[in-house]
C-alpha cells in the first residue's frame, strides 16, 4: 500500500513536470512566431533615398509597384488659411500641405520614412502629426511638435501594410481636428496593390461653424457645436462641391476603379455608399481583410477603408455618407461621372409605363352588369384646354408634392447651396422653355440663381405633358412668380 | 554717410522716446484663484497685487530700445539669445515698417523681452500673474465661465495675421488693460516651467489635468479651450525662438501692496 502510494507520487510529480515542459516550450515557440513576424517587415533592407510624391485630394500619388524599400523623405508644411467652405461661406482652415484633408502620403512596407515638419511663420499654433502607420510614441505626435517658424524631422519604418489615417494631435486635439488636420498615409505590401485604372483620394469630415449651414461671412468655429457633436456640414474633402460640378471624379465604363477613402471626423462614423454602384471588394477598415460586393461600407472617424469596383454603365454616380441627411442637407454628395457607351445588358432602362389605377371592386356577389364600352373618338386631343385653371393648379400641386417637393421644399424656398429656389426665381422666370426643358431633360451643371451658383443634378422628371405643363403652372403661379400658364403643348413642343 | 545718421537718430529721437518711453501702466489688484492646471484647492495661488502695462509692447517703442541697447539690435544679438526670425519684419537695425508702428513688436525671443523690460526697471509678468489679469472681462475680474468670452477668445486665437493689428484699439478689460487676447501670444516670465509633454493625450505626465487633451475635458471645462492653446503655444517654444504672433508686456511689483499685503 505504502509503494503504491510512493508511485503514485512519483507519478503525480512526472505529470506536473511533463505539464511544465509542455507549457514552457510552448510559450518559447510563441515568442519566437511573434519575434519572426517582427523581424520580418522591421528588418526589410532600403536602398536607396527618394523623395516622396504628395498629391493634394482627390489625387494619389504613383503607386509604388514593384520598387524595393527605400529611404523615403516626406516634407510637410502646415498651414492655416482661410478658404471657402460653400458659396459664400468661408473658414480659417488648418492644413497639413495646404488641403483638406492633407496631402496622400504613399509609402511601401519596409521604407524608412524621414518625415519633416514644418510650421509656417505666420501660423498662430503649435502642431504635430500622429500617424496611425507609426508603431510607438503617439505615432510620432511628440518628436513633431512644432512651433510656428520652426521645423522637425523624426523617422519611422513602415511595418504594417495598410491605409492609415493622419491627424494632429496638439492640445486642444479636436479643435485641430475639426479645422482640418487630417489626411491618409498609405502603406503598400510588398509587390504593391493591384493595378487599377483609376484611383482616388476622398476624405469625409464633419465641421462646426458659428452661423448655421449655409449662413454667408467667414465663419468661426464654435466649440459647443462639436462637443455637442451636432455639425452644420458634413462634407467630403473638406468643402461643399469639393468633388461635383467642375470638380467630379471622371472614369471610364469598364474601368477599375480604388477609392482611398478616410474618415476624418472628429466626432461622425461615415456610412459611406456609391448611388447606382457596389464595391466589388473593400479592404475593411483599411486593414488586410477584403469583403466582396458591399453596398455600404462604415468607417470610424479615425479610420479608413479602400474601396474597388468596376463603372459598367455610365451615369453619374453619386458618392454619399448614406446617414442620408448628411448627404442632402449637409454636403456629403460628390459625383463620379461615367462616360462611355450604353450597357443594357448591366441596365435596360425604362421598358413601358402607364398610370397605374388599382380599381376597388365590390363584390355583393351580384352578377355584374353588362355595358357598352364607350369609345373616345379623339384621343390625341389635349384636355387640360377645356379643363378650368382651378383643376389645373389642384393638379399640379399634387404633382409638387410628389416629385418636386422633397429638394425644393414646400414653399419653393430651395435648400442653399444645394437646391436653387422656385419661389421668385429669375432663372425660371426668365425663360419658360428653358423650364420645360429641365423637366424633361433633367439639369446638372452649374447654374445661378437669384445670384447664387448651384451644381448639383436634378434627374428628368418621367411625367406626362400634361402633368408636366400643370405642375409648371401650379409653380409660375405661386410664390411670386410671374404667372406663366404652360399649356401641354408647349411641353410637348420641347420634347 | 549713414553714420552720421544714426547719430544724428539717437540723438534726436533717444532724449524726445525716453520721455515717451513712460508708459501707462494699471494697477491689479492681486487675489486668489486657480490656475487652468490646477482643479482643488490646494493649487490655488495667491496673487499680490501689481502694476501691469495697459498695451503690448510696440515695434517703435522696441525701436527705442535697440537705439539704446546696441547688443539687441539685430545685427549683433546673439544666435544663443534669439534665433534667425529675430524681429523678421524690420529693415536692418532700427528699419520699422511705417505701417507696424503701433502695432506689438513680434519676433522676438524671451531673453529679448526679459532685457526689455529688466531695462525699464520692470519685468516679465509670470504665467499665473498673465493668466489671473487675462480672465478679465471688460465687466468682470473672472469671465471664465461666460460662455461668449471664451467663444471671442477662441475664435481670435483662429485669426490669421492678427499681429498687424494696432495695439489699444479695442475696449480695456476691468483693470484697464488691452489686448491680452486678439493680437498675439505673449512672453511670460516662466513660460516653460508647466512641463507639458510634447504628446498632448499622454497619460504619464505630471500635469495630466492639463493635457490629456480634448476628449478629457467636459462641457463644463470649456473655458479651459483657450487657456489650453495658449499654454500649447508657450509648451512648443524655446526662450531663443521668435515668431510672428509672439510679443510681450512688462509688469512692476506694487511696493505698497506687498508691505501691506496682511491686510486682506
Amino acid at each position: 500500500m505504502k509503494t503504491h502510494k510512493k508511485n503514485y507520487k512519483h507519478l503525480k510529480q512526472l505529470l506536473l513536470l511533463m505539464t511544465a515542459v509542455f507549457f514552457i516550450s510552448a510559450c518559447q515557440k510563441e515568442i519566437e512566431v511573434k519575434k519572426s513576424h517582427y523581424n520580418k517587415n522591421a528588418d526589410i533592407k532600403t536602398l536607396g533615398v527618394m523623395k516622396a510624391e504628395l498629391t493634394a485630394p482627390p489625387f494619389v500619388p504613383a503607386p509604388v509597384g514593384k520598387r524595393v524599400a527605400k529611404k523615403l523623405i516626406v516634407d510637410m508644411e502646415i498651414i492655416e488659411e482661410v478658404a471657402e467652405m460653400d458659396n459664400g461661406v468661408e473658414y480659417v482652415y488648418w492644413t497639413f500641405g495646404g488641403s483638406v484633408p492633407g496631402s496622400f502620403i504613399r509609402t511601401r512596407v519596409g521604407d524608412e520614412v524621414e518625415f519633416t515638419l514644418k510650421n509656417h511663420p505666420d501660423n498662430k499654433l503649435p502642431h504635430n502629426i500622429d500617424l496611425h502607420a507609426v508603431t510607438g510614441q503617439g505615432g510620432g505626435a511628440e518628436a513633431s511638435f512644432v512651433a510656428p517658424g520652426q521645423q522637425r524631422t523624426f523617422t519611422f519604418k513602415a511595418i504594417n501594410p495598410g491605409l492609415y489615417v493622419y491627424h494632429c494631435a496638439t492640445a486642444p486635439v479636436g479643435m485641430h481636428i475639426a479645422n482640418g488636420m487630417y489626411g491618409l498615409i498609405l502603406v503598400e505590401p510588398i509587390g504593391g496593390l493591384d493595378p487599377v485604372d483609376r484611383e482616388f483620394y476622398v476624405m469625409q469630415g464633419d465641421f462646426y461653424t458659428k452661423g448655421k449651414h449655409g449662413e454667408k461671412g467667414l465663419q468661426d468655429f464654435d466649440l459647443q457645436k462639436a462637443i455637442d457633436e451636432n455639425p452644420d456640414y458634413v462634407v467630403f474633402n473638406g468643402k461643399v462641391g469639393s468633388l461635383t460640378g467642375d470638380n467630379a471624379i471622371k472614369a471610364k465604363v469598364g474601368e477599375s476603379v480604388r477609392i482611398f477613402f478616410g474618415n476624418g471626423g472628429p466626432n461622425l462614423a461615415s456610412s459611406f455608399h456609391v448611388i447606382g454602384e457596389i464595391f466589388d471588394k473593400v479592404y475593411l477598415e483599411g486593414g488586410s481583410k477584403v469583403n466582396e460586393n458591399v453596398q455600404t461600407t462604415l468607417v470610424p472617424a479615425g479610420g479608413s477603408a479602400m474601396l474597388e469596383f468596376t463603372v459598367e454603365s455610365p451615369d453619374n454616380l453619386v458618392l454619399v455618407d448614406h446617414s442620408i441627411f448628411r448627404a442632402f442637407n449637409k454636403g456629403a454628395l460628390g459625383i463620379l461621372s461615367v462616360e462611355g457607351e450604353e450597357n443594357e445588358k448591366v441596365f435596360g432602362g425604362v421598358i413601358a409605363e402607364g398610370p397605374y389605377n388599382p380599381e376597388t371592386k365590390i363584390d355583393d356577389g351580384t352578377p355584374p352588369i353588362e355595358t357598352e364600352v364607350v369609345v373616345d373618338e379623339n384621343p390625341g386631343e389635349p384636355v387640360t384646354t377645356t379643363q378650368n385653371i382651378d383643376e389645373v393648379m389642384a393638379k399640379g400641386k399634387k404633382l409638387y408634392a410628389q416629385n418636386c417637393l422633397a429638394c425644393h421644399q414646400p414653399e419653393g424656398q430651395g435648400i442653399a447651396g444645394a437646391f436653387p429656389p422656385l419661389a421668385k426665381s429669375d432663372y425660371l422666370n426668365k425663360d419658360t422653355d428653358r423650364a420645360i426643358n429641365v423637366l424633361l431633360n433633367g439639369l446638372n451643371g452649374e447654374i445661378t440663381v437669384n445670384g447664387d451658383t448651384y451644381n448639383s443634378v436634378m434627374p428628368a422628371q418621367r411625367l406626362s405633358d400634361e402633368d408636366n405643363a400643370a405642375v409648371l403652372t401650379y409653380i409660375y403661379n405661386n410664390w411670386g412668380n410671374n404667372g406663366t400658364v404652360v399649356t401641354p403643348e408647349q411641353v410637348k413642343k420641347q420634347r | 554717410m549713414l553714420r552720421y545718421f544714426k547719430i544724428f537718430l539717437f540723438f534726436v529721437i533717444v532724449p524726445f522716446n525716453i520721455w515717451a518711453q513712460e508708459v501707462e501702466m494699471q494697477l491689479v489688484s492681486g487675489g486668489i484663484y486657480t490656475p487652468l492646471y490646477g482643479s482643488t484647492e490646494e493649487s490655488q495661488v495667491e496673487i499680490p497685487g501689481f502694476f501691469m502695462d495697459a498695451k503690448p509692447v510696440t515695434h517703435e517703442q522696441f525701436q527705442l530700445f535697440v537705439l539704446q541697447y546696441p547688443e539687441w539690435r539685430k545685427s549683433n544679438v546673439r544666435r544663443l539669445y534669439a534665433d534667425e526670425s529675430y524681429l523678421n519684419s524690420w529693415k536692418g537695425d532700427f528699419g520699422v515698417p511705417r505701417q507696424l508702428k503701433n502695432s506689438p513688436v513680434n519676433n522676438v525671443s524671451w531673453y529679448a523681452a526679459k532685457a526689455y523690460c529688466e531695462c525699464q526697471d520692470k519685468r516679465l509678468p509670470t504665467t499665473d500673474e498673465w493668466e489671473f489679469v487675462a480672465m478679465a472681462s471688460e465687466k468682470s475680474v473672472d469671465a471664465r465661465e461666460d460662455s461668449l468670452f471664451n467663444q471671442r477668445i477662441v475664435s481670435s486665437y483662429e485669426k490669421p495675421k492678427t499681429f498687424l493689428k494696432e495695439v489699444g484699439k479695442t475696449t480695456p478689460n476691468y483693470y484697464g488693460i488691452y489686448d491680452l487676447h486678439g493680437l498675439v501670444w505673449e512672453w511670460v516670465y516662466d513660460f516653460n516651467s508647466i512641463i507639458i509633454t510634447e504628446e498632448s493625450r499622454s497619460n504619464n505626465s505630471t500635469d495630466n489635468n492639463l493635457f490629456c487633451a480634448g476628449g478629457a475635458v467636459s462641457a463644463n471645462d470649456l473655458m479651459n479651450y483657450a487657456a489650453f492653446m495658449r499654454y500649447a503655444i508657450r509648451s512648443s517654444v524655446k526662450a531663443r525662438n521668435t515668431m510672428s504672433n509672439m510679443g510681450f508686456r512688462c509688469v512692476k511689483d506694487d511696493t505698497k501692496v506687498l508691505s501691506s499685503k496682511l491686510i486682506y
